[in-house]
């Protein structure tokens, strides 16, 4: 598994640097103080709550997960990349990368939510959490590609939540819609049609990224 | 584009043109040139004829630019990418004319400018597309890279229309014909009892806006033809 020992690689990496970590754990920490500072003594509504949980998301994805392919521009690593691993593996040793780190983020910024706003009360867990899993792996497979394409625009770091915000925003849309329906406590069986589109738009992104992956990787 | 289309666009379009805003809406239509009152919306039902036409053409320039883009993909030549540019290009212009009249207009029917109808919504992201797509390409200097990068996104872009245009709109709330609806009666979202092409029109007006379609389908290849060998000719002057 070629795309593993990419995957091991990024992860020595990032553990012996520690820049995506810490730059994500430092931007959640400062976008929940904000909202927190924002609110002040003010008790806000069950769903504004739940809707600021995915800005504090979408934000932080934003803020981390270009690294991926920036990174790998910076080093000059590129093309040793291009030699020694064909575009696929190296887009699938990218997106689980991705989509471990936005695990980690996404589980810290829940656990943190959950405990410092007392109105984020989410009646049916069972359906926020399959909402949320199925969420995680469209944010990290649409912001791997975006990444992508920006490292190879000249690591435009502002041009990644431009480029992103119009592909992830049918997705962040239904989890809205879904993390709505949890707080109301809906059950599973009546949220089947979003936790559908939710699945469709995960292996639409996950398959074009992954054939479109070729024309970016070689130029 | 030949003399002939040329005067069949300028034939229809002065039609419905003159239609669109000039034929009368009555209570009972009697002569073929009256159109039938519809109840919620009365004369402000003729927004359709030109509203609808330019959201159309937002879709169809996106498409045109999609098929162009993954054309440059298959065969890397710089023409496809300039007629893909040239159509988005037409595409943003209708696609803010789309915006601004169709705000303009849920002012008066909705009451106010702005309310995240899911229709709202998806014409929304699609500007964002477009102003993605733009940015993209003024962020990259290198022609060739700037082509296969602006295609790729164009492409992936292009998979997230399905979701805002056909599923977004059946399962949310909004105020567009076929739309889900908070029922008066009871409270619950309900399926509206509209299709979502629903026409509530006759066979004169049904005419006209089909019509109208077809007139700015026409308008719509003309300006693009024009532009994509205006922008050819600009790359081939400035590379000799």
């Amino acid at each position: 598994m070629k795309a593993w020992s990419l995957f091991k690689k990024d992860f020595h990496s990032e553990i012996r640097t520690r820049y995506a970590i810490n730059a994500l754990a430092m931007f959640i920490l400062v976008t929940i103080s904000v909202i927190l500072f924002s609110i002040g003594t003010e008790k806000i509504s069950e769903y504004l709550a739940g809707g600021l949980l995915w800005v504090v998301i979408f934000f932080s994805a934003m803020s981390g997960l270009s690294r991926a392919f920036v990174s790998e521009e910076e080093r000059g690593t590129t093309l040793t990349l291009q030699l020694i691993a064909s575009p696929g593996t190296v887009f699938s040793g990218k997106l689980l990368f991705n989509l471990i780190l936005v695990f980690a983020m996404n589980i810290v910024i829940f656990l943190l939510y959950s405990i410092l706003f007392d109105s984020f009360i989410i009646k049916n867990l069972g359906l926020f959490l399959l909402a949320f899993i199925l969420g995680n792996f469209g944010i990290a497979a649409a912001s791997t590609i975006i990444a992508a394409i920006i490292s190879k625009a000249g690591s435009k770091g502002t041009l990644y939540p431009v480029l992103s915000f119009p592909i992830l925003l049918p997705l962040i849309l239904i989890l809205l819609e879904l993390t709505k329906f949890s707080i109301d406590g809906n059950s599973i069986s009546d949220s089947v049609i979003e936790l559908a589109v939710l699945m469709c738009y995960d292996v639409v992104i996950i398959t074009a990224s992954y054939l479109l992956f070729d024309f970016i990787w070689k130029d | 584009m030949n003399t002939t289309w040329k005067i069949i666009l300028f034939v229809l379009m002065t039609f419905v043109a003159v239609a669109g805003i000039s034929f009368p809406i009555v209570q009972n239509p009697t002569s073929w040139y009256q159109f039938p009152i519809i109840p919620g919306l009365e004369q402000r039902a003729k927004i359709i004829f030109f509203h609808v036409p330019t959201a159309w053409l937002t879709v169809i320039a996106f498409f045109v630019s999609l098929i162009f883009g993954i054309r440059y993909l298959r065969t890397k030549n710089m023409d496809d990418d300039a007629k893909a540019y040239a159509s988005a290009q037409i595409g943003i212009v209708f696609c803010i004319l789309a915006t601004v009249t169709g705000s303009i207009w849920a002012k008066f029917n909705w009451g106010t400018f702005w309310n995240w109808d899911p229709r709202e919504t998806s014409i929304f992201i699609l500007l964002l597309i477009y102003g993605a797509f733009f940015a993209l390409r003024s962020a990259v200097e290198q022609e060739d890279k700037r082509a296969t990068l602006s295609s790729v996104y164009l492409i992936i872009s292009f998979l997230t229309v399905p979701f805002f245009i056909f599923i977004m709109p059946r399962i949310m709330v909004g105020l567009h014909p076929g739309s889900l609806e908070v029922d008066a009666a009871t409270g619950k979202i309900v399926q509206s009892a509209s299709p979502v092409v629903d026409f509530k029109m006759n066979a004169n007006m049904r005419l006209v806006f089909f019509l109208s379609l077809f007139t700015f389908t026409i308008l719509y290849f003309w300006m693009w033809i024009l532009n994509y060998k205006s922008i050819i000719y600009k790359d081939r002057l400035k590379n000799n």
